[in-house]
């Protein structure tokens, strides 16, 4: 009996699945969608959105660039003929320019409701299955159902965007990765709040428009 | 060959309760005579004594909670076709026996559903499920489960000396023979069947007749027996009326329920799907409200069907109470069942996009959902539209913003730098809505890229017109 209970060796313990690591070599793996910008790439684990959870974009105002953040990998997406919703967008999103920056008009898709509505659709349509991207523009959306989204996101697989006012930087957020897009000296800069598997804390801030 | 029977005692019953359902004692009234006579009480009615035959006061006194209503025998014959209609999945050769039986062929399917066990489990449950009552036998000859249907419920006899021994002990009045002719013959001292099979041919023809000879011929697989086949019609369309005026949705989901179980039906039967079916509701003075129900493929799961037409019908307000309901499917197209790929994962609910989208339709309703396309027009709020995306025209040769204001809008306070332009758009002379602006990329003070216009040749009044986000 004793013999079979032999004090496990340090190794026998390290392997155990229930203990986690940080070592340089053993990045936690994150599926992830490029997001077409090389130097955001970078900075993100899995390098780019991550597939199948919840970002979160907070943008000081519009017209920051913070739509053309998510573009290319939208783009990309519709080019391999899989769906993208937009969900309570704020402003008609215009088709030239949507085809400009190479969206397959043909797969994407507008959901025009109300904000309960609104979270509601973006949950069905996360969880579906069936769509490649979801981005959803819900300002007054509270933890409860971003959790919700987020647990959608991944029974789905789907990758899930949200913008929301930069004001909500300060608030606890369940979402995967979370980015604020400001201004100042009349250029646009990108901050990753929180990042799920990020190991680095310090990250600078990555400028993106002049 | 072997012919299933299948029998519907409560067929009469379930045509005339199509809008409610029955509860308690209640009878059918008979609907030849002039009298109020009662036709068919009910288990609970019989209970209470209420008698084929009696008279309506009569049958009140015994049984004061009695409900009535009058026998439709078209109803009741819809409701045949109906139940024809789901027969049809089982077999190619279906044949209606009124009032309430139907005969088919299943030697010919019983190798694809097993056996003779299965296709009659599979018959029960699917017939159960839909709550008719039913007795089945299988016999070689349709008479001969014709008659046995009514008497040993779930036999099934495949050959033909079996048949004949069973048919031989049957009494006399259980061997389908009409009313008469058997009581004559019980005067005669005749009992049971081998009685009369017994006897030479002209003897028997002499008193019961040519056709009850050729009665007993049939039933005993002698002489051929040609049924004519039953063919699933090529539209839907069925009504319930009721009897007394529904208010709300919530009554009337019980005969909606009805009516897209026997769409369902109809559609199996032709291997169908629809994609789009009308639910028209009467009202008093001729009023009526029509809800269509559209899908994004051909649909024939009932639940799905009825789960569709409810949804539609609750977000509906009804001006008045209703007092019949139809339900009408002109285009049954041929159904295309969902085609996966083998390897493909299924992920979350595993829906495609036709589900989901109506689903969201069905909550959000048909206007929510759009898609945006492009328009070859100069005018920027002319360039794109809701409607399904067309092949793609020329693309813009400068920049354009990727949010357009629904209408532009005063620009307050005025742009802090201009980044880009001028870009003359003049357009649209030919439709009386021309516009001659000078567009700009600006720069607010807030650092936001904006896309506004002057009208040429003025220097303030800009208009905002997109972000570039």
């Amino acid at each position: 009996m004793t013999a079979a209970l032999a004090t496990p060796t340090l190794a026998q313990v390290l392997d155990h699945p229930g203990i986690w690591r940080r070592s340089a070599e053993r990045q936690p793996r994150v599926r992830a969608l490029s997001t077409g910008w090389t130097s955001l790439d970078a900075k993100l684990p899995g390098g780019g959105w991550p597939q199948g959870a919840l970002s979160e974009i907070l943008f000081e105002h519009d017209g920051l660039g913070e739509l053309d953040l998510v573009m290319p990998a939208l783009a990309a997406l519709t080019q391999e003929h899989r769906r993208v919703i937009f969900i309570a967008p704020p402003y008609v999103p215009y088709a030239p320019a949507l085809a400009a920056a190479g969206v397959d008009l043909r797969f994407l898709h507008e959901i025009h409701a109300g904000s309960t509505e609104a979270a509601w659709s973006m949950e069905q349509c996360l969880r579906s299955g069936c769509c490649g991207a979801v981005v959803g523009w819900l300002p007054d959306i509270d933890y409860r159902s971003l959790r919700r989204l987020q647990l959608a996101a991944e029974s789905g697989d789907a990758c899930a965007m949200i913008f929301r006012p930069a004001d909500h930087a300060a608030q606890n957020s369940p979402a995967a990765l979370r980015l604020r897009v400001s201004n100042s000296d009349e250029a646009t800069y990108v901050d990753v709040l929180k990042s799920r598997g990020l190991l680095t804390t310090t990250a600078p801030l990555l400028r993106m428009r002049a | 060959m072997l012919w299933a029977c299948l029998r519907f005692p409560g067929l009469a019953f379930s045509a005339a309760f199509a809008a409610t359902p029955e509860a308690g004692p209640s009878a059918l009234l008979d609907d030849r005579s002039r009298q109020r006579l009662i036709a068919i009480p009910n288990e609970e009615a019989a209970r209470a004594g209420v008698r084929r035959g009696q008279n309506l006061a009569g049958a009140r006194a015994l049984c004061p909670a009695l409900e009535v209503r009058p026998r439709d025998r078209d109803a009741e014959a819809r409701l045949l076709a109906e139940l024809a209609a789901w027969c049809y999945q089982f077999s190619g050769h279906v044949s209606l026996v009124p009032p309430g039986a139907i005969l088919m062929e299943v030697g010919a399917s019983l190798r694809l559903f097993d056996g003779w066990p299965v296709l009659a489990r599979r018959l029960q449950e699917g017939l159960s499920e839909q709550g008719h009552a039913h007795t089945i036998a299988a016999t070689p000859f349709p008479a001969a489960s014709w008659v046995f249907a009514a008497s040993a419920d779930g036999m099934v006899v495949p050959e033909r000396e079996g048949v004949l021994r069973m048919l031989a002990a049957l009494p006399l009045a259980r061997g389908g023979l009409p009313a008469t002719t058997v009581k004559a013959l019980h005067s005669m001292g005749f009992r049971r069947m081998e009685d009369i099979f017994r006897l030479p041919r002209p003897e028997l023809t002499r008193r019961i007749g040519k056709e009850g000879v050729n009665w007993l011929d049939r039933i005993r697989g002698q002489s051929a027996h040609a049924l004519p086949a039953w063919q699933p019609p090529p539209h839907f369309r069925q009504r319930i009326e009721f009897d007394s005026e529904l208010d709300g949705s919530q009554p009337l989901l019980f005969p909606l329920r009805r009516l897209t179980r026997s769409l369902a039906n109809l559609l199996a039967a032709r291997d169908g799907g629809v994609q789009r079916f009308t639910l028209t509701l009467e009202h008093a003075r001729g009023a009526t409200t029509r809800i269509v129900v559209a899908m994004a493929a051909p649909q024939r799961d009932a639940e799905r069907l009825f789960e569709l037409a409810r949804t539609r019908l609750e977000r509906t307000t009804l001006p008045a109470p209703a007092r019949a309901i139809e339900l009408d499917a002109e285009e049954l197209p041929v159904f295309r069942p969902l085609v996966r790929d083998l390897f493909e994962p299924v992920r979350g609910d595993g829906l495609d996009w036709p589900t989901l989208d109506e689903r969201l339709r069905a909550r959000l309703g048909d206007a929510a959902l759009r898609q945006i396309a492009m328009v070859a027009d100069h005018r920027p709020e002319r360039a794109t539209r809701y409607g399904t995306p067309g092949p793609v025209v020329e693309l813009p040769r400068r920049r354009r913003p990727l949010w357009l204001l629904p209408r532009p809008l005063p620009m307050r306070p005025v742009p802090a730098a201009v980044l880009a332009g001028p870009e003359r758009i003049e357009s649209g002379w030919w439709d009386g809505e021309d516009a001659r602006r000078d567009y700009y990329i600006v720069r607010t003070q807030h650092g936001q890229h904006a896309w506004a216009y002057l009208p040429p040749g003025t220097l303030d009044g800009w208009m905002l017109h997109g972000w570039f986000a």
